[in-house]
């Protein structure tokens, strides 16, 4: 039988795997996109598993407007990270270091 | 009937709405070219969405007729003080912009792009219902609204690396840091079965289960991060350098008004029961922002930098006054949160008119050399804005800062109060450092340019609220602060 607690596990596990993708990835900035998206997957199992234990809709509500917003995130930061690359020639994590201090 | 009462509760937020998206639709069709026009009719529509605030803040509101779409929002003193503050900012930083962007310090991308007024109005719009959140998913929404128009804002120079780069690190640790309040939002849903702030605090009451208290400490970092408090400041010296001046100034003064706002609200509403759970968290926070703040600024050469860790130690005094958890406290908070934001305003527009003959711009120490001489009026509104924020008596900033220890020192809890006050001591240094150079180092003479007209009135305005003069303002502001702060402590 899968409990809530399963859900909790596999949402705290991918929310764990979204935070280490940023800091530990050294290499490309779209590595870190893909991480901020783990991130929000993690909250919305956790809220849709939520919602259906306790009987209430409100989480679900929220996850889509999660979605949404996630759908937007993503949006502007791939529109950032063009404008970056023009400039620079470059996405490697290691080469965004013009400023420092 | 309800909804009609609702949707007179939001007229601000309706009218920044509508004109957005009007604005939005002149942008695409008359190019960069209507873009000054657009600044005044956003300029305009601030001003006038700000003037319907001043009625009810005056009467103040609180109670459930301050409850909007079935408790969604809440429009209470409070949410209207830090609105009135967010237009304020955000009127100052449009009229500073056309004469930024229309010089050489743009870059290569001359001339203000139509957009900048438009993202200023959805970022302020987001912050308006942010501030007003009765619950987890208005926050969420007004907070994304705010920081999604904000990432593009840092990053408006499209050809300018810098701008990019500020975009960019913004973009990344903002989006973390949605993600991280976010998770812990859902936390708390889950064990406490609601997502407005009435039923989240009825579920936390009595002792904290493991999955509350985790929920917690996500929701905090996740707010911490909003309002750059160490640990989580680490973003913005960077994005202070990076984004384009006017940009700067944005950032350093509403999205701040706005996310300390929001946290206020929500220790004060939504955690109001559990204050020992996250006193201990919000005191470390603040004296760790002072402490850092003060002496992260020490080595910088560039002034937004050296800003970027004022506003970071200024951050850690607003904490301070959350810290103490009561009505004086977050009172305090208001009127420091006010008197920052002038000054904050004040020291930017002063670095904007740090100009070159054809119209590059100065932030570095080297650069401000010896300006008593050759530019004594932005010299000596500097060095007020400097010399406030340190805290040196007579200027408001004193009062300010005398405040938030009144509060602190009243609720016992000298200790911190003493850390705060060397601390501040420290970062008398680098504020002094602005005298030793502008008035006894060899001129560099290269601030040279003319600034605009309003430049020059918003200099001097700020200059003269910060000045003594500026007391004759405490006695109103104190009431507004006061009521303001009275209001976030009902809970309906």
């Amino acid at each position: 039988m899968i409990g809530i607690e399963h859900y909790l596990v596999v949402g705290a596990i991918l929310f764990v795997l979204g935070v280490l993708g940023i800091f530990i990835n050294r290499k490309n900035v779209i590595v870190i996109l893909m991480s901020v998206e783990l991130i929000l997957l993690a909250v919305n199992i956790n809220l849709v598993a939520f919602s259906a234990f306790i009987g209430d809709l409100t989480g679900q509500i929220f996850a889509m407007f999660v979605l949404t917003v996630a759908a937007a995130e993503a949006a502007i930061g791939l529109a950032i990270l063009v404008i970056y690359y023009r400039g620079r020639g470059t996405i490697a994590v290691d080469d965004v270091n013009r400023m420092k201090g | 009937m309800d909804f009609v009462a609702s949707l007179v509760l939001v007229t601000p937020e309706l009218q920044l709405t509508a004109a957005g998206l009007v604005l939005l639709l002149v942008a695409a069709w008359g190019g960069d070219k209507a873009a000054r026009g657009i600044a005044i009719a956003a300029a305009a529509v601030f001003f006038v969405a700000g003037l319907q605030l001043i009625g009810p803040l005056h009467t103040g509101a609180d109670g459930p007729d301050t409850l909007g779409f079935g408790g969604l929002l809440k429009v209470d003193s409070f949410a209207l003080f830090a609105k009135a503050l967010i237009y304020l900012a955000a009127i100052a930083c449009l009229v500073v912009a056309p004469g930024f962007f229309n010089s050489a310090a743009a870059g290569e991308e001359r001339g203000m792009r139509a957009e900048y007024p438009v993202l200023i109005l959805f970022a302020a719009l987001g912050m308006s219902i942010m501030v007003s959140a009765n619950d987890f998913m208005t926050l969420y929404l007004g907070l994304e609204l705010n920081s999604l128009a904000s990432y593009v804002l840092a990053s408006i120079l499209r050809k300018d690396q810098r701008s990019a780069e500020a975009g960019l690190k913004y973009f990344v640790l903002g989006a973390l840091a949605s993600g991280i309040l976010l998770y812990g939002m859902s936390l708390l849903y889950g064990f406490t079965g609601g997502t407005d702030f009435a039923s989240v605090r009825a579920g936390l009451e009595g002792d904290l289960s493991l999955g509350q208290l985790f929920g917690l400490i996500f929701v905090m970092a996740g707010l911490a991060f909003k309002i750059a408090a160490v640990p989580f400041h680490m973003w913005t010296p960077d994005v202070y350098e990076g984004a384009p001046t006017p940009v700067t100034m944005f950032f350093s003064t509403a999205p701040k008004v706005a996310a300390v706002a929001l946290t206020a609200r929500v220790v004060f509403e939504v955690f109001g029961g559990q204050v020992s759970a996250w006193q201990q968290i919000v005191m470390f926070t603040a004296l760790a922002s002072i402490v850092f703040g003060a002496l992260g600024a020490i080595g910088q050469e560039n002034l937004k930098r050296l800003l970027a860790y004022s506003s970071i130690n200024n951050i850690g005094f607003i904490l301070l006054g959350l810290a103490v958890a009561n009505v004086a406290g977050a009172s305090a908070m208001l009127v420091y949160l006010f008197i920052y934001v002038v000054m904050s305003l004040g020291s930017f527009t002063a670095l904007l008119m740090l100009r070159s003959e054809d119209g590059d711009l100065y932030e570095t120490f080297g650069d401000i050399r010896g300006l008593a001489v050759t530019r004594p009026v932005i010299a000596w509104t500097l060095l007020i804005q400097m010399f406030s924020l340190a805290g040196i008596p007579p200027l408001l900033g004193f009062y300010s800062k005398f405040v938030i220890f009144d509060a602190v020192v009243k609720a016992d809890l000298v200790a911190f109060a003493a850390i705060a006050i060397a601390a501040s001591v420290i970062g008398a240094f680098y504020y002094i450092k602005f005298v030793k150079v502008m008035f006894f180092d060899e001129p560099a003479g290269v601030v040279t340019g003319k600034s605009g007209t309003a430049h020059w009135v918003l200099l001097i305005l700020t200059a003269v609220i910060v000045s003594p003069l500026g007391y004759l303002l405490t006695p109103s502001l104190t009431d507004l602060a006061d009521k303001a702060a009275a209001a976030l402590f009902i809970t309906v």
